[in-house]
C-alpha cells in the first residue's frame, strides 16, 4: 500500500469535527458511537467555553483572594511576596483581641447590626403591611413608586444631604430652632450616631424593602380571606392570622440572610458618615480594617482582622439556617 | 368592603395621612436641593428653614459646575465606566446563567455550588486589593470593571429566566445546527429581553452609583468617578477648586454649587426613574420566586 495515498486524507478527517457545518454532519453520520462521541463532546464544550470566563472570573477575583488570606498568619511585605513571607500563626489575631480597640469595635458593630435588625429589618414588613390596607390602587402605585426612589439614589449623596441638612446652620436645625430646639452639630456627635445611621438607612430602603413582601402577600390564596370574613374576622384578625403567616417564610429566609450579616455592617456607609469625633460610637471592623489595611498598609493585620470577621459571619449564617430548619420548615439550604 | 367599622375608617384616615408624610418625606430633600440649585447664590446664603420655589432664578451654579474640569472627567470616567462595565456584566452573567441553566451540562451543580459559596464567604478586603494590585490594575479604570464582572444574586435571577425558555425551541435550532452560542443569543437573549433590562439597570445604576472601589483602587484623580468628586464636594466641603473661576461672591456660589452638582449626578437617575422603576420590580419578583 502507497502510504502517501493514506495519509491524505486524515487531516481532513480530523478537522471534520472542528467545523460546524451541516455538511460534515451528513458525511459523518456513517460512522456510528465514535462520532457521536465526538460530537457530544463538542457540543459540551461550547458550554466549557462560555463557561470559562466566569469560571475564571471566580477564580481570580473570588477564590485567589480567599487563597491569598493566608497573609493573616504570615508576616507579609510586599517586598518578599505572599508566599516567601515567614508564618507567624495567631500573632495577628492575638495582637487584635488584645488591642486596645477591640471592645469598642465589636459593640459598636453589634450594636449598629443590632439596631438595624430591630428597625431597618422591621420597618418594610409593617409598611408593607400598611400598603397591603390602602384602598385606593392607583394611589398605592404612587406611593410605591414615591417610596422606592431614595434606593437609587448614591450612598455619596445621601450622606451629601445629611452633612447639609443636619449642618449646625442646616436646614433641620432651621425647623427644630422654630420648635425652640436646641441647635446641635449632628453628624459630629457622638450620641447621634448610631440613630442617625440607622435613620436614613431605613429612609433610603424601607420602600425597596416592601416589594419582596407585597410579593408574597399577592400570592396568598383570596379564599383563605373570604373563608376569615364568612367567620367574622375583621381586617386586623386577618392580618393576624392570614397575612402574616403567608409571608411567614420570607421573613424567616430574609432574617438568616440578615443574622449572616451581623458582623458586616455597611461601612460603606460609616467611612462616608463618621469622623474623629464619633470614631467611639461609629468605628466599626469594616472601617478600622479599611483604615489599618489601606491608609497603614498593615496588611497581614488587617487581613487577620478581615478573616476574623468572614468567619464569625459564616458561622452565624449557619446557626441561623439549622435553627430555622429545626424551629420551622424553612431554610436557605 | 362597604359596611366598614368606625375603627377601620379611622384606621383608613390615619394610613392615608400617613402615606402622604411618607411620600413628603422622601420627596422633598430632592426638592429642596432641585429649587435651592437653581436660586440666587446670595438669596440661599440668608434664607432659612424651608425653600419651597426657586429664588431669583440663577444658573450661575451650574455654569460653575459645568466649567470645572474635574466634574467634567469624572462625568466621563463614569460613563466609561457604566457603560463597559455594565456591557461585561451582562454578557458574563448571560454565559454563565444560560451554561448552568443546561440539566445535561455536567459540571453545572459543582460551579453553582462554587459561585453560591462566593455571596457567604469572601477573603475580605486586603486579599482582594492585592489581588488587584498583583494584576497591575490599580488607578486603571479596568479595576472599577473587572473585579465586579459579575453578581451571583443577578446570576440566579438570570438563570431562573433562562430556565422558564421553552426546551423545544432550542431542539428544534439544535437539529438545524445551531450550537450554544447560536441558541443563547439568537434564541433564548432574545425570548428573555425583560430580564436583560433588567439586568442593565441593576447593573447599571450600581455602577453609577459606586465609590467604595474607587476610593481603595484609584489614586490619580484624572481617574476619579463622579461619586468620588462628589465625595470631596459634599462630605469633605472642599469647593475651593470649583469656586476659583467664579468672580467675586466664592462663598455664596460655594453653598448652591454643591446643589447643582447633586442636581447633575443624580439628574440621569431622576429623570429615568419613573420609566425604569416597574423593570427593578420585576427584577425582585423574579428574584424571589427563585428564593
Amino acid at each position: 500500500m502507497p502510504p502517501p495515498l493514506n495519509a491524505k486524507p486524515l487531516p481532513v478527517q480530523a478537522a471534520i469535527p472542528l467545523q460546524p457545518l451541516p455538511s460534515s454532519v451528513k458525511s459523518a453520520q456513517k460512522r456510528g458511537f465514535r462520532f457521536r462521541l465526538v460530537r457530544d463532546f463538542r457540543v459540551n464544550r461550547y458550554l466549557y467555553l462560555m463557561i470559562l470566563p466566569v469560571v475564571l472570573y471566580y477564580a481570580i477575583f473570588h477564590y485567589a483572594p480567599m487563597y491569598g488570606v493566608q497573609i493573616a498568619f504570615k508576616n507579609y511585605s510586599p517586598g518578599t511576596g505572599m508566599l516567601d513571607s515567614p508564618w507567624v500563626g495567631f500573632q495577628y489575631f492575638r495582637e487584635f483581641f488584645n488591642g486596645f480597640y477591640f471592645g469598642r469595635l465589636i459593640r459598636n458593630t453589634l450594636l449598629l447590626s443590632a439596631y438595624d435588625l430591630i428597625f431597618q429589618f422591621t420597618a418594610p414588613i409593617l409598611l408593607a403591611f400598611l400598603l397591603n390596607e390602602l384602598r385606593n390602587a392607583a394611589f398605592k402605585r404612587v406611593v410605591q413608586t414615591v417610596a422606592y426612589l431614595p434606593y437609587f439614589i448614591s450612598l455619596v449623596v445621601v450622606v451629601g444631604l445629611m452633612v447639609d441638612f443636619l449642618a449646625r446652620d442646616g436646614l433641620i436645625n432651621d425647623v427644630l430652632a422654630t420648635f425652640g430646639v436646641e441647635r446641635h452639630a449632628y453628624l459630629s456627635e457622638a450620641g447621634w450616631f448610631r440613630t442617625l445611621f440607622v435613620s436614613s438607612g431605613i429612609w433610603q430602603n424601607v420602600g425597596w424593602g416592601t416589594i419582596i413582601y407585597l410579593a408574597a402577600i399577592a400570592g396568598i390564596d383570596p379564599s383563605l380571606y373570604e373563608a376569615a370574613k364568612v367567620d367574622g374576622a375583621g381586617r386586623w384578625k386577618q392580618n393576624l392570622h392570614i397575612t402574616l403567616p403567608g409571608i411567614g417564610s420570607t421573613i424567616i429566609i430574609l432574617f438568616i440572610l440578615q443574622i449572616g450579616s451581623l458582623m458586616s455592617i455597611n461601612s460603606d456607609k460609616i467611612l462616608l458618615m463618621y469622623n474623629t469625633a464619633t470614631y467611639s460610637t461609629a468605628d466599626v471592623i469594616g472601617t478600622y480594617v479599611y483604615r489599618k489595611g489601606i491608609l497603614e498598609a498593615s496588611f497581614s493585620y488587617s487581613a487577620a482582622i478581615g478573616l476574623f470577621n468572614s468567619v464569625i459571619n459564616f458561622i452565624l449564617l449557619i446557626v441561623a439556617n439549622s435553627v430555622s430548619k429545626r424551629v420551622s420548615e424553612t431554610k436557605l439550604w | 368592603m362597604n359596611h366598614r367599622t368606625a375603627g377601620e375608617r379611622l384606621f383608613d384616615i390615619g394610613n392615608n395621612a400617613f402615606m402622604l408624610v411618607l411620600m413628603f418625606v422622601c420627596l422633598y430633600p430632592f426638592w429642596y436641593v432641585l429649587a435651592a440649585s437653581f436660586s440666587d447664590p446670595a438669596w440661599i446664603a440668608e434664607t432659612r428653614g424651608m425653600i419651597w420655589l426657586p429664588h431669583g432664578l440663577s444658573l450661575e451654579s451650574y455654569k460653575a459646575v459645568f466649567n470645572n474640569p474635574i466634574i467634567m472627567t469624572g462625568y466621563l470616567n463614569t460613563l466609561f465606566v457604566v457603560a463597559v462595565g455594565t456591557f461585561v456584566n451582562v454578557l458574563m452573567t448571560a454565559l454563565g446563567a444560560y451554561v448552568l441553566s443546561r440539566s445535561h451540562f455536567m459540571m453545572r451543580n459543582p460551579i453553582m455550588f462554587l459561585i453560591v459559596f462566593t455571596m457567604f464567604f469572601n477573603g475580605g478586603l486586603i486579599p482582594n486589593y492585592m489581588v488587584v494590585n498583583g494584576l497591575g490594575l490599580v488607578d486603571n479604570l479596568w479595576a472599577l470593571i473587572l473585579p465586579v464582572a459579575m453578581n451571583a444574586f443577578n446570576l440566579i435571577i438570570m438563570r431562573t429566566a433562562f430556565q422558564s425558555v421553552p426546551v423545544s425551541l432550542e431542539e428544534s435550532a439544535r437539529l438545524d445546527g445551531a450550537n450554544d452560542f447560536t441558541i443563547l443569543f439568537r434564541i433564548v437573549l432574545p425570548l428573555s429581553m425583560p430580564v436583560v433590562a433588567v439586568m442593565i439597570l441593576f447593573y447599571g445604576v450600581a455602577h453609577w452609583n459606586s465609590w467604595f472601589n474607587a476610593l481603595i483602587y484609584m489614586r490619580d484623580r484624572g481617574h476619579y468617578p463622579l461619586q468620588l468628586i462628589l465625595r470631596e464636594i459634599l462630605i469633605s466641603n472642599s469647593t475651593d477648586s470649583m469656586t476659583a473661576n467664579s468672580g467675586g461672591n466664592k462663598l455664596q456660589v460655594a453653598l448652591t454649587i454643591k446643589y447643582a452638582t447633586i442636581i447633575v449626578a443624580t439628574g440621569p437617575i431622576l429623570i429615568l426613574y419613573p420609566y425604569l422603576q416597574k423593570f427593578f420590580v420585576k427584577g425582585v419578583m423574579i428574584g424571589a420566586i427563585k428564593e
